[in-house]
């Protein structure tokens, strides 16, 4: 689905630091189950992967992950699972490639007490500088795709995500903001939203329900 | 012989002296179930995989009969290197009771009669195949199968053997099927029904002490189910409006796919031999699975208790059983936060597509298959 590979290992290993043992975990756009499989082996989390991409669901089935095959844009994921069914609902990289990124949050924050979502920033300086300068859609390793072909239909900076977090009443738990190298440098600190690659986010219910 | 195929097979037969008492109120005293098996065995008894047949499927699964060029329903998926790999698994088909093709069923005899049981025969339900399927499994020796698979009807057995018996196996493997048949897949049974026991060759299901079989309704009811096996999508492609020679505006075969029906139906009623009273008594065994009823019409419930892990796998353009309603199973499982996959399959087969080689679907079992297997390894 997406140019997952190289992000995988880091930014997994992360993730992994914010899950407490034994947790139920759904994972969104689960790929070929390494991050699920990983939860299962070390963190003693149970749980699902969710996958539309035919490939990715023969791969976690080889990963010995439990995955649902489902189109996420023609299915809620309330069809599938009730309220508060997970401690954590994942989804890293796609947040950008569904139909309806805001509508899909509310239902995460419905059937999981928490999520971690994982998006590129729009707003990291080599993008702004590709379409201040070269007057074209930024095209970059972590966004590698052409305006016309790219699964990626909402983009988003951290601000832009962090104002709807804001809107819709969802507290941020926790954030970190890497390169493609998943390390954070001072700047990132500083000025994360020009300097920050990749966003990670814990966020959840301002007033559970 | 061909390769990769499990070759020359002979079918056994297992005879059960207990008597069945079915969940129609019959009584079956004694009965034999025919079955196959392939592959061997372990020591440990733990690589065992029932296979369960569909409406018109039967024990020879896999491999061929000395002389008979066909090879058993599902070869495709079952032989060395194949999904169900029988150089790993203890593979067994078996004949459901009711059936025509050895398992005890309307045309063999009653003990009280001396005459076939033709119509007599019980009621079979699907509960009734499992509680019968499991005196195969303990004549096998085997305490716990590595998994019960199956499609269509025979998805519909496997979880069954979830819910009913739910130590006595790992795994289910659920193709293809629903966790009860819609009023439309009732009607179609029933249209099929009415077809063959309006032939006035049907004698009242009397048939074989009058000497004659309804072959014609029992082609018609043929001819109704591939119907419904098939997507509108497949005979488009395969048939389209093409003609065996051109209009002559009479009622004779025109169409290809007029000339296709007959064909099948014919096949199923006069070659293949199929016991009408079987046939009407499958359609039964369709109408009442409904395992949720047991448990106030709650198909969650119905799970709570199963142990076994699911793979459950549907096919796009399956308008009898389609992907909405294997989607109702792994609800009721996920409800139960049971270990449960689930892949849906794009074929433009219809129903029939769960007999019919197709790369994702070979890739998804080969790769639960091979879990089992792994499972089997690290117990051994």
């Amino acid at each position: 689905m997406l140019n997952r590979q190289r992000l995988l290992s880091p930014e997994f290993k992360l993730i992994s630091s914010w899950i407490e043992p034994g947790s139920r975990v759904l994972d969104l756009g689960c790929g070929d189950g390494t991050l699920l499989a990983h939860l299962q082996e070390s963190r003693r989390c149970s749980g699902y992967g969710m996958e539309l991409d035919p490939n990715l669901v023969i791969a976690s089935i080889e990963n010995g992950i439990n995955v649902i095959q489902a189109n996420l844009n023609k299915k809620s994921l309330l069809d599938y699972f009730d309220e508060d069914s997970f401690d954590y609902v994942i989804m890293t990289q796609a947040l950008q490639v569904v139909d309806r990124p805001d509508l899909l949050l509310d239902e995460m924050l419905t059937i999981g007490k928490q999520s971690i979502v994982t998006f590129p920033n729009f707003g990291f300086w080599k993008n702004r500088i590709q379409l201040m300068f070269t007057g074209r859609m930024p095209e970059t390793d972590v966004l590698p795709y052409h305006w016309y072909d790219t699964p990626n239909i909402h983009l988003c900076t951290f601000k832009d995500f962090e104002s709807l977090c804001a809107e819709k009443g969802i507290a941020v738990v926790r954030r970190a903001v890497v390169n493609q190298q998943h390390e954070t440098t001072l700047g990132m600190k500083l000025l994360p939203n020009l300097l920050g690659e990749i966003a990670l986010y814990q966020i959840q219910r301002k007033h559970p329900k | 012989m061909k390769e990769n195929s499990v070759g020359l097979v002979t079918p056994k037969i297992c005879h059960v002296d207990t008597p069945l008492h079915t969940v129609s109120g019959g009584v079956i005293p004694q009965y034999d179930l025919v079955y196959e098996t392939y592959g061997q065995l372990n020591a440990a008894g733990t690589n065992a995989i029932l296979i369960c047949h569909a409406l018109s499927g039967n024990h020879h699964v896999a491999g061929y009969y000395a002389g008979d060029e066909k090879p058993g329903w599902w070869e495709a998926y079952v032989g060395p290197g194949k999904p169900i790999d029988t150089n790993r698994f203890f593979v067994v088909g078996v004949n459901n009771l009711g059936g025509c093709h050895g398992s005890t069923g309307p045309t063999s005899i009653n003990p009280a009669t001396n005459k076939p049981w033709g119509p007599d025969f019980p009621i079979m339900t699907v509960k009734d195949w499992v509680v019968s399927q499991d005196k195969l499994r303990q004549h096998l020796g085997i305490a716990q199968w590595a998994a019960v698979i199956g499609g269509s009807l025979g998805g519909m057995q496997a979880l069954q053997w979830a819910i009913d018996l739910p130590d006595r196996l790992r795994h289910a493997v659920v193709i293809a099927a629903a966790p009860k048949l819609s009023a439309q897949n009732i009607a179609f049974n029933e249209v099929a029904r009415q077809a063959i026991m309006s032939d006035p060759d049907f004698h009242n299901g009397r048939y074989l002490e009058h000497g004659v079989t309804p072959k014609r309704g029992l082609a018609l009811a043929r001819m109704l189910g591939h119907l419904t096996y098939l997507s509108d999508d497949l005979m488009g492609k395969k048939f389209g409006r093409e003609l065996r020679d051109k209009l002559k505006y009479s009622f004779d075969v025109e169409f290809q796919v007029e000339s296709y029906l007959r064909y099948q139906g014919e096949k199923f009623a006069t070659k293949q031999k199929f016991d009408a009273n079987t046939y009407l008594l499958m359609t039964k065994a369709l109408d009442y699975f409904d395992p949720a009823a047991d448990y106030d019409h709650d198909l969650s419930r119905a799970m709570a208790h199963v142990q076994a892990k699911f793979m459950v796998i549907s096919f796009t353009s399956d308008w009898r059983f389609s992907p909405e309603r294997s989607e109702e199973i792994v609800r009721a499982l996920l409800d139960n936060d049971k270990d449960v996959s689930y892949a849906e399959i794009e074929s433009q087969h219809g129903h029939d597509a769960f007999l019919l080689p197709n790369p994702f679907y070979e890739g998804v079992f080969n790769a639960y298959l091979q879990r089992i297997w792994q499972e089997v390894t690290a117990d051994a």
